[in-house]
């Protein structure tokens, strides 16, 4: 039997966690369990089971087991895949860049600007270029929030100006001047193409060109938005799945009272 | 149908009534008023297609040849009829001619208007059997295979090129799917031109163009006969150029049309007097062509709060019942919009959901109900979203919804795989077979939660409507009484292409299609 379930075989792999060769678990430490599928481009037969197999070799899986397979179509089928992974990572010597900001909740961050910086924070979002979907800004945003996590619209200390979708990056830089904004938060949803990494480019330079980058906080959020992607884009930062109101405004107010800006 | 609801009917008549009237209000305001994309679509309809050397599509360039020399208050059919009688020349020869600078239709002597009449309706009259003979196509085809019992699968393709599409339909279409809905390519509803051709590139989905439309459709044909059953092709009338889209749609045989009296003011920041001039020819359109209309009530609930907001959806769909009305489009072409999209978290949810989707039917009993899968509260757990999905497949099939947008487990991550559709697809098979007749076995318990809370919506959809009545639909707007969103009167994106009607101005699709076609 090639896979750990129901095997009494001995296990020559060691069942000590082991974080500079960490791997994923299934139901023993180090077995390395993953499951995947996929789909490939040719009629669903022996051959491509084999195939499929194989390329779950490839990807460093041992005992690979093509669970289930169907065809989609003619000439398309699809694999569901397990196996065990044969690498591992170091987990001690990551380094990631993470948005070192302690994060404060609502009732929090008001008391935190009250305090450090004693006027309203203005705060403009806005789905930029051509995206349609408002989804991200609004949990961020509006009143009622996301998950009951409340969005900015709540806070006392924060006006929040949400400009909803498809706003052209020229009309989100006029709109945050006539607004004096202090926060820029850009919402970049639905993408393809990578089409959302030029448009947020592009407002960067267009707040350069107006000599306004360094006046304002600039926040980037989606699901394909990662910090380090942000800020090698010019962003002061950036927040992907999983993040609320409280995680980009506890950043902003930190980061506004650090630049000293008034 | 008898109704599990208890539903108030006293009540439900009210605010039809009330809607009815919200929408002859708005109509006379419609009426008085056509626009750049109108125009355009009478020019497409009278046969003008094709782009100048720089691409601009001929029937813009022969709109704004009228409207730069402020003749577009009597209408481009006036203009084009007297050209044919002046020059001898045929529609598309005319738009050429003024492309190429050769002509400016709009200094021509007038002819006899009676004349340009007679000239204009006999062109208009072949493009109507056209599309009343792709009407009878699909009832043809009806006849021969048999439509589909219970809901209809819809899926969607969006990769961006027609080929590819072209690809996943097909593999959808093998696998179950009923309706391919082909998601435009994000922009183009905020275009105020139709692109031309067969294209390639687009995020998010592809554009419409007509020849996109044909090849579908030519695609789905094939896979139609093979299968022996009709597989139904959707698009979207929304955006800049709603009339015109769905003259194409008309054209080239789509079976459903995205096409919303509000839709595009909330969403697209579309100008209200805009969207709500095009949208009546456009609807006129759809409803001669047999096309089933999708409203899109639904994006209600993914900005606003499917539980607090139920009311503005049901709301909604009586207006929208009472524009297409006007339109022509019988109640079995209306696939009224709504959603599963209440907060997983929420107690009970799942049993307003039912509740809802029961009070729709019930409220709207002929109407091919389009009911959206959830979205908002998809979180890229595909294991969850698929139980998700699950549960609303259930909502479906207990309450007879008809065109079903198949939930896909991977939403919120990228637009679906075909491996994404299969398993939605599986998964809705097995509980539509599995549940076939558990509706008909379901009665709800008297002022149990189902029927109170179905209720309690139409209650609040019915003094809704009583206000909207009483400030206006434009009004209404303003105050962002609809998906929280807030609209000016004059704001927006393409007010600029509206035009108040002068004496003389005719289109004659209207008359021909509103009547049925008949000579």
């Amino acid at each position: 039997m090639s896979s750990g379930l129901y095997s009494t075989k001995e296990k020559n792999f060691s069942k000590e966690l082991d974080l500079t060769r960490l791997k994923p678990y299934g139901d023993t430490m180090n077995d390395g369990k993953v499951q995947l599928s996929f789909t490939l481009p040719v009629a669903d037969n022996e051959r491509a089971i084999e195939a499929a197999r194989q390329l779950g070799a490839k990807m460093g899986l041992s005992d690979v087991q093509v669970s289930h397979h169907e065809a989609l179509d003619k000439d398309f089928s699809f694999f569901v895949v397990y196996g065990n992974l044969t690498h591992t990572v170091d987990i001690t010597s990551i380094k990631v860049a993470t948005i070192d900001s302690t994060v404060m909740d609502m009732h929090g961050v008001d008391d935190f600007i009250k305090e450090n910086i004693g006027r309203k924070l203005v705060v403009v979002g806005a789905s930029t270029g051509t995206d349609a979907h408002t989804v991200g800004i609004d949990a961020i945003m509006n009143m009622k929030g996301y998950a009951g996590h409340y969005g900015l619209e709540r806070y006392q200390m924060i006006e929040a100006y949400n400009l909803g979708s498809q706003v052209t990056n020229e009309d989100f830089v006029k709109k945050a001047v006539e607004l004096k904004a202090d926060v820029l938060l850009v919402s970049q949803t639905v993408t393809q193409k990578d089409v959302h990494v030029t448009n947020m480019v592009e407002l960067v330079e267009l707040l350069e060109a107006a000599n306004l980058r360094n006046k304002v906080i600039l926040v980037a959020g989606g699901p394909r938005i990662t910090n380090d992607l942000a800020k090698e884009l010019g962003y002061d930062a950036g927040f992907g799945p999983g993040k609320y109101a409280e995680h980009v405004a506890s950043f902003f107010v930190d980061e506004f009272v650090k630049r000293k800006m008034k | 149908m008898k109704s599990k609801l208890n539903l108030n009917f006293a009540v439900v008549d009210k605010a039809r009534q009330y809607a009815r009237e919200i929408a002859a209000d708005t109509q006379k305001f419609i009426e008085k008023h056509t626009s750049v994309t109108i125009e355009r679509t009478v020019a497409r309809l009278l046969g003008i297609d094709g782009v100048d050397a720089q691409g601009i599509p001929l029937p813009n360039i022969l709109v704004d040849n009228i409207r730069s020399n402020n003749g577009l208050s009597l209408g481009l059919s006036a203009y084009v009829g007297n050209a044919m009688i002046q020059t001898g020349k045929t529609p598309q020869q005319i738009a050429e001619a003024v492309a190429n600078g050769e002509l400016d239709i709009t200094r021509l002597k007038m002819a006899d208007m009676f004349e340009i009449r007679a000239r204009i309706e006999e062109i208009a009259r072949q493009t109507v059997e056209r599309i009343r003979n792709n009407r009878r196509q699909r009832e043809e085809y009806l006849g021969r295979y048999g439509d589909k019992q219970g809901p209809y699968l819809y899926v969607i393709v969006a990769t961006g090129n027609i080929y590819e599409d072209i690809i996943q339909a097909r593999a959808a279409a093998n696998q179950g799917a009923d309706i391919i809905a082909v998601i435009r390519t994000t922009g183009q509803s905020l275009l105020d031109f139709v692109p031309f051709g067969a294209t390639t590139e687009g995020f998010g989905g592809t554009f419409a163009t007509q020849e996109n439309f044909r090849l579908m459709r030519a695609a789905l044909d094939e896979v139609s006969e093979k299968q022996g059953r009709y597989i139904r092709l959707c698009n979207y009338c929304s955006g800049l150029c709603m009339p015109e889209i769905a003259a194409m749609g008309a054209l080239e045989r789509l079976d459903v049309m995205l096409n919303d009296a509000l839709y595009g003011i909330l969403f697209r920041d579309i100008n209200m007097q805009r969207t709500l001039v095009d949208q009546y020819f456009s609807r006129i359109i759809n409803g001669f062509a047999g096309v089933i209309i999708n409203t899109g009530e639904d994006n209600y609930l993914t900005t606003a709060d499917a539980v607090e907001e139920a009311h503005t959806v049901l709301a909604s769909q009586f207006i929208n019942e009472q524009f297409a009305l006007i339109s022509g489009i019988p109640e079995e072409q209306m696939g009224l919009g709504h959603a599963f999209e209440i907060n997983p978290d929420l107690k009970n949810g799942f049993v307003y959901e039912l509740a809802q989707a029961q009070m729709a039917r019930e409220i709207f009993p002929k109407a091919p109900l389009k009911y959206m899968p959830p979205t908002k509260f998809k979180t890229g757990n595909i294991f969850r979203g698929h139980v998700q999905d699950t549960l609303f497949n259930m909502v479906t099939i207990l309450t007879s919804q008809k065109l079903h947008l198949l939930g896909m487990l991977t939403e919120a991550i990228h637009t679906p795989l075909m491996s994404d559709r299969a398993l939605s697809i599986e998964n809705a098979r097995y509980i539509f077979n599995t549940m076939a007749d558990l509706g008909d076995e379901l009665e709800f318990k008297k002022d149990g939660i189902i029927t109170t809370r179905a209720n309690q919506v139409l209650n609040e959809a019915c003094s809704m409507l009583e206000n909207i009545r009483r400030d206006g639909l434009f009004k209404t707007l303003e105050q962002g009484k609809f998906a929280g969103v807030k609209r000016p009167f004059t704001g927006g994106k393409g007010l600029d292409g509206v035009v108040e009607k002068q004496s003389g101005y005719f289109n004659p699709f209207v008359d021909m299609m509103l009547k049925g076609g008949n000579k």
